[in-house]
This record gives structure tokens, sequence and C-alpha cells, in this order.
């Protein structure tokens, strides 16, 4: 059984640990001033926004050429993100946003 | 930033609830990592990766964008060290979160921080900041769930049986699972949105991320959306807020 690509794996380790770890070892952090906090605490929010929308309206192409992406899967993200602000309830949200793909794929492919 | 609010004799009550809510939350999350874990291992398996390959990358980078790629690029015959770039350029993301996680974490061991940094992936930061956010402050419970319960472990179970069961598995995306992850990320940003400087933060980073994404490439568009979204939000008069800060 090949295991060479285990080094690769060693290596993107140690190139993706520092970005993980630097922030959070680094001292004195809670001494910021307070809008280097506030900025901080707002760094959450904006990840997640971020995250949500480049996931579901970003595609790439076989040569990682990026392009905008409108489909049906926006109105499940939002319909999931609808349900948890209404109920505070993430898997209901969920289970929403998953019916609702999978139901619309499925009258497709009839 | 406003200190955290103490009032001991709710904390025990808040942070069952806090954690129950969590466990509910990571189920969706749990059933994402698991298909694309296994989409991962199928496509370690046809791009030649031996099974201690396809799980080297899953316990040692731990990073799905990153690996995905990583496998399309050795299947192209891509040499190591434009692997290794592209893993930095897409894992620096993480940076973020490391940095909004930090003030939670200050009081806690330098050690212990350095241990905890190897879990922090999108899904761990998602479910941990907004369970922080609940209870103001960090719980290492909570973090370990998230981290290892809820993502390392699907994650690497999941790598390993599309290695070894192949093209006997389904497609995920025929169930709509690829919606889970974009769907739980603005779920969970819901439950971070206390005021206006949060939802402008959000919006801006949204408008920034796809803008940076179209133009350039989506990980360049994560941390700009990340970097620059904070900004218009602290451009913004702050609302009154009364929980959910971090301990200053």
């Amino acid at each position: 059984m090949s295991v060479r690509l285990v080094v690769l794996a060693l290596l993107m380790a140690a190139v993706t640990y520092p970005s993980r770890a630097l922030p959070l070892v680094t001292p004195g952090i809670e001494r910021l001033p307070r809008l280097a906090l506030e900025y901080l605490r707002l760094v959450g929010p904006a990840v997640l926004c971020a995250l949500a929308a480049v996931s579901v309206g970003i595609v790439l192409d076989a040569a990682r050429h990026p392009s905008l992406h409108i489909g049906f899967e926006w109105v499940a993200v939002l319909a999931c993100v609808a349900v948890v602000a209404w109920r505070r309830n993430l898997l209901f949200g969920l289970v929403v946003a998953v019916a609702l793909v999978a139901g619309v794929r499925a009258l497709a492919a009839v | 930033m406003a200190t955290a609010l103490r009032h001991e004799p709710n904390d025990a009550a808040e942070l069952r609830s806090s954690r129950r809510r969590l466990v509910i939350d990571s189920l969706g999350i749990i059933a994402s990592v698991l298909g694309f874990g296994v989409v991962y291992g199928l496509s370690a398996r046809a791009a030649g990766f031996s099974l201690v390959e396809a799980m080297a990358m899953s316990t040692i980078v731990f990073a799905g964008g990153a690996q995905f790629a990583a496998v399309g690029y050795v299947a192209s015959g891509v040499a190591w060290p434009g692997i290794v770039v592209l893993t930095a350029f897409l894992n620096a993301r993480h940076l973020l979160y490391a940095a909004g996680l930090a003030p939670y974490l200050a009081h806690r061991s330098r050690s212990l921080r350095a241990v905890l940094a190897f879990f922090l992936t999108d899904e761990t930061f998602a479910m941990s900041i907004a369970h922080f956010n609940r209870i103001g402050r960090a719980d290492l419970a909570g973090y370990g769930f998230a981290a290892l319960a809820a993502t390392f472990v699907p994650w690497n179970v999941a790598t390993a049986a599309g290695v070894l069961l192949g093209g006997s598995i389904p497609d995920p995306t025929r169930f709509g699972l690829d919606v889970i992850f974009p769907a739980a990320m603005g779920g969970l940003a819901v439950g971070l949105i206390s005021g206006r400087r949060e939802l402008v933060a959000g919006l801006a980073a949204i408008a920034i991320a796809l803008s940076v994404s179209i133009a350039w490439d989506p990980a360049a568009g994560l941390i700009a959306g990340g970097v620059l979204g904070p900004l218009a939000g602290i451009a913004m008069p702050p609302a009154v807020r009364t929980k959910g800060a971090a301990p200053a």
C-alpha cells in the first residue's frame, strides 16, 4: 500500500496549522483595544455569512474558474435562515432546506 | 467590548440548554460531514490514493476544501510545492476563525489553545462561536463536541467508508445534502446577529465575498468578506447589547 502522499499530507498540515493556531496562541489578545475586540466579535457573523454565500453562490468549472450560480439552492438556504430566525431550530431549518432541494431535483429528473 | 454579564444561579441551566442546542444543531452538520467525507474518500480512491494516504489527509490536514483540491491536483499531476502553496492560501481563512475565538479562549493555557487550534475547521468554528455567544464565555466540552464528535470523527469514518466501499455508495447530492453546509452556516449566523452591527457585517461580507470570488477566487472571497465585513459593521452605531460578548 502506497504511503508516498502521507508526506504531502504532512506538508499541507504544516502550512495549515499556523493559520489555525497563531491568533489563538498569541499572548495578550484579551488586552486588545475595545475597538479591536469589537472587530473580532463581528468576524463570526461575517465569516459565516461569507461561507454560506460562497458555498451556495459560486461554482468552479473543470479549470477551477469561478462563476456566479443562481439556483434553487439559494431559496433553500434562505428558507433555512428564515426557519432558524423564526423557530431558533437549526435542525428543523436544515431539514426544510434539504427537503426543498431534494424535492426540486427529483421533480427536475422526472 | 462589553464584559459578559455574570449571573451565576442561571449559569448551569443556561450551559445545559446551550449544550443541548449545540447537539441538536450538530445533527444536520454531521450528516453533511458524513456525506462529503464519503465523496472525498471516493474521489481520493479514484485519484489513486491508498487508504493510508486518504486517511492521512483527513487526520493530519483535516481541511475538507483543501483535501478536495489536493485530490484534483494530484490526479492532474501538479507538483507538490504548488499543492502546498494552494493549501496555505485556501486555509488562510482559519486565521479569522482563530482570531474570532481567541478572546473567548484567552484565559486558557497556551498549550491547550495550541491543541484546540488543530481541530479548528469551518464547522467547528461555526458551532463553537454560536455556543460561546449564547453562554457569553468559552466551554471546552462544547468545543470538544463540535470539533471531535461532530466533525473530526464523522469526517474520518466517512473518508474510510468512501475509500473502502467505493462506487457502491450513492451520490449525496442526489438527496440534497450539498445544501446542508451553506444552510447551516447561514442558520448559525442568525444566532450571532443581535443588532445592526452584526447584520451589516454579515451583509457586507456576503457582497464582498461574492464579488471577490467571481473576480478572483472563492478562497480570496472568503478572506476578503471575513476581513472587510466587520469593518462595515463597526462603522454602524452600536446597538444596546446585554449578553453574548466575549469576556474581555
